[in-house]
């Protein structure tokens, strides 16, 4: 009995595994295509069988990705765009939320709700009169758009009102009484101690800018202003057929990502568990 | 004690503002940065988007208020019921899929098993992974003739290759298809919910469950499923929503340089996008936004009485 009990286990195991091997491969298939596909000339990437490690690897394809299209000045604009997003948004957030959460003040509930009502109002639905205002204002094609779009979310006070909420009172009375201003204890007490949600905050705004498309697809529609997203979107619908050099262009668009996201992959985590399960 | 407070009142403070007045001012200070960003650049557009939808205007000549017209347009517009089924028939598909990959995924990654955070890595990353990039790799590998899906399909099963599924190309195909993208690229990121609310779960449950001789089936059945209740529920109503504002997806795996999509794979937002920034129709185009908002508050108000119920 307790022999094909053992046996049964280590049979349920093993096929675990081999469940588990067959996913991984076919969640990591994609992007090892991608790269091999990316060292090919454009002839040789569909052919059959499939020729995992190119022969010859074609890197001129990570050479010339850059002189066909402005690739580099993509980068740097979402770059630009990311970081001033991002430094905007831990700012005013983080400043917000301590006001929401250690300051007393009329209307300070009712502020609070008109934010978290907000929060589940698809963006989408808004997005044309806010354009509309934009274009009045002269924002259309400029970065200052996306900027003005982005920076200042509901989500971002929100999350870090929750956590400026498990700091102690007490802390910030103790300082009150030292003769911090509410400006000091804002910068020497609450900033250094709520690192995690800055961090949280910062990977999820990093990369929701980064992959923003349609935002950039609205605003955007000069070139040289283009982000990585719509910049290499124009890139595959002009020349479908330079399959090697596309994805080579993918490869580089997904690595800054990548180097962001293994950085601070602790905190993205942390952030989604936090947002499912009620705090 | 006022060496660190930035002094907005000139020298006689103390006689100008009361001390009350001046706790308001700081704390107005704190709020005002992000608060004046806010309401110009979200609250207004919210409020204004009500205004358009019941006005005719094309940007350039004046606005004509129209009453419900552009709803009772929308409610012989064709194409918009075909861009509203097709988003429910995605949201069909995308919802239940990737609700059971997520919670299978979490389950496996809840054990002790060999690699753990590297596995947890592969599932997430493609939620972060740029959009345009991995929509170019499953075009080529999903492409008809020429694409490794095909190829392996017939080296496999011997069909010959035009009688094998044209996937995004193909019209019966084509949801599928988006289906299997949409569910690779974001379970990851319900799967971590879920990780979260299985970490929540007290053990003491399965080793009492465990002790009345119920197997593991029993154990997932009347332990984790009840346990996980209020996190399903949440991947429920945010998938549900996420599903309905679905756009780039779209775009990036069907349309060709023009940035169209056909009768079978139109979107809302994709009606949205097109009825304002094509046809210049702004007033149109903001009632169906205003469709598109009223179904995700009917599901945001299903949560919260949701969330009351569970909570």
């Amino acid at each position: 009995m307790v022999g094909t009990d053992k046996r049964l286990k280590v049979a349920m195991v093993a096929f675990v595994y081999v469940l588990l091997f067959l996913i991984v491969l076919a969640m990591l298939v994609p992007y090892v295509w991608m790269i091999s596909a990316s060292l090919k000339l454009n002839k040789d990437v569909f052919s059959f069988p499939i020729q995992w490690i190119p022969e010859l690897p074609r890197w001129k394809n990570y050479v010339d990705i850059w002189n066909r299209i402005p690739l580099g000045l993509f980068i740097f604009n979402t770059a630009k765009l990311a970081v001033i997003v991002t430094f905007l948004q831990l700012l005013t957030s983080s400043f917000a939320a301590y006001a929401f959460s250690k300051l007393r003040f009329k209307g300070r509930n009712l502020l609070f709700l008109g934010y978290i009502a907000t929060i589940a109002i698809p963006w989408q639905a808004y997005m044309v009169p806010q354009f509309i205002m934009m274009r009045s204002l002269g924002l259309n094609n400029t970065h200052l758009a996306i900027i003005c779009l982005q920076a200042f979310s509901a989500f971002g006070v929100f999350l870090m009102r929750q956590f400026y909420q498990g700091i102690p009172d007490e802390l910030c009375e103790a300082a009150r009484i030292d003769g911090l201003s509410e400006y000091g204890i804002w910068a020497r007490i609450m900033v250094p101690l709520s690192k995690p949600a800055l961090s949280t905050l910062t990977i999820f705004t990093f990369v929701s800018t980064w992959n923003d498309f349609l935002g950039p697809m609205i605003y955007l529609t000069k070139t040289p202003l283009k982000t990585i997203q719509i910049g290499l979107r124009m890139f595959i619908s002009q020349y479908s057929a330079e399959y090697g050099l596309i994805m080579a262009a993918s490869v580089v668009s997904i690595i800054p990502v990548l180097i962001v996201f293994l950085g601070l992959q602790k905190y993205f985590v942390q952030g989604i568990a936090s947002s499912g399960v009620k705090g | 004690m006022q060496n660190e407070t930035r002094v907005e009142t000139g020298k006689p403070e103390k006689a100008l503002w009361s001390k009350g007045v001046r706790e308001h001012l700081v704390a107005y200070s704190f709020i005002a940065p992000n608060f004046i960003g806010f309401a110009v650049f979200t609250l207004l557009p919210m409020l204004f988007a009500f205004v358009l939808a019941f006005v005719k205007w094309d940007g350039a000549n004046p606005m004509k208020f129209v009453g419900v017209d552009n709803f009772t347009r929308l409610i012989q517009d064709t194409t918009f019921h075909k861009a509203f089924w097709n988003t429910v028939v995605y949201t069909i598909g995308v919802v239940p899929f990737t609700m059971a990959c997520a919670l299978g995924l979490a389950i496996l990654l809840n054990q002790k098993i060999f690699a753990r955070n590297f596995l947890r890595t592969v599932f997430f990353f493609p939620y972060v992974a740029s959009l345009v990039a991995v929509a170019a790799v499953w075009n080529f590998i999903f492409s008809p003739t020429l694409g490794p899906l095909n190829n392996i399909l017939h080296a496999i099963t011997g069909v010959p290759i035009e009688d094998l599924p044209r996937w995004a190309a193909d019209k019966d195909w084509a949801m599928f298809t988006v289906v299997l993208f949409t569910v690779w690229k974001s379970m990851g990121y319900y799967m971590v919910i879920y990780l979260a609310g299985l970490q929540g779960i007290n053990p003491e449950l399965y080793e009492a469950a465990q002790l009345d001789g119920a197997n593991a089936w029993r154990r997932f059945r009347n332990v984790t499923v009840p346990q996980l209740a209020p996190t399903t529920f949440f991947v429920l109503m945010i998938l549900v929503i996420n599903s309905f504002k679905v756009y780039d997806i779209f775009i990036n795996l069907f349309a060709g340089a023009d940035n169209q999509l056909n009768d079978s794979t139109r979107v809302m937002v994709y009606q949205i996008y097109n009825t304002a920034f094509r046809s210049l129709d702004y007033g149109y185009a903001s009632a169906m936004a205003i469709v598109l908002f009223l179904l995700v508050l009917g599901i945001t108000i299903v949560q919260f009485n949701g969330e009351k119920k569970y909570g």
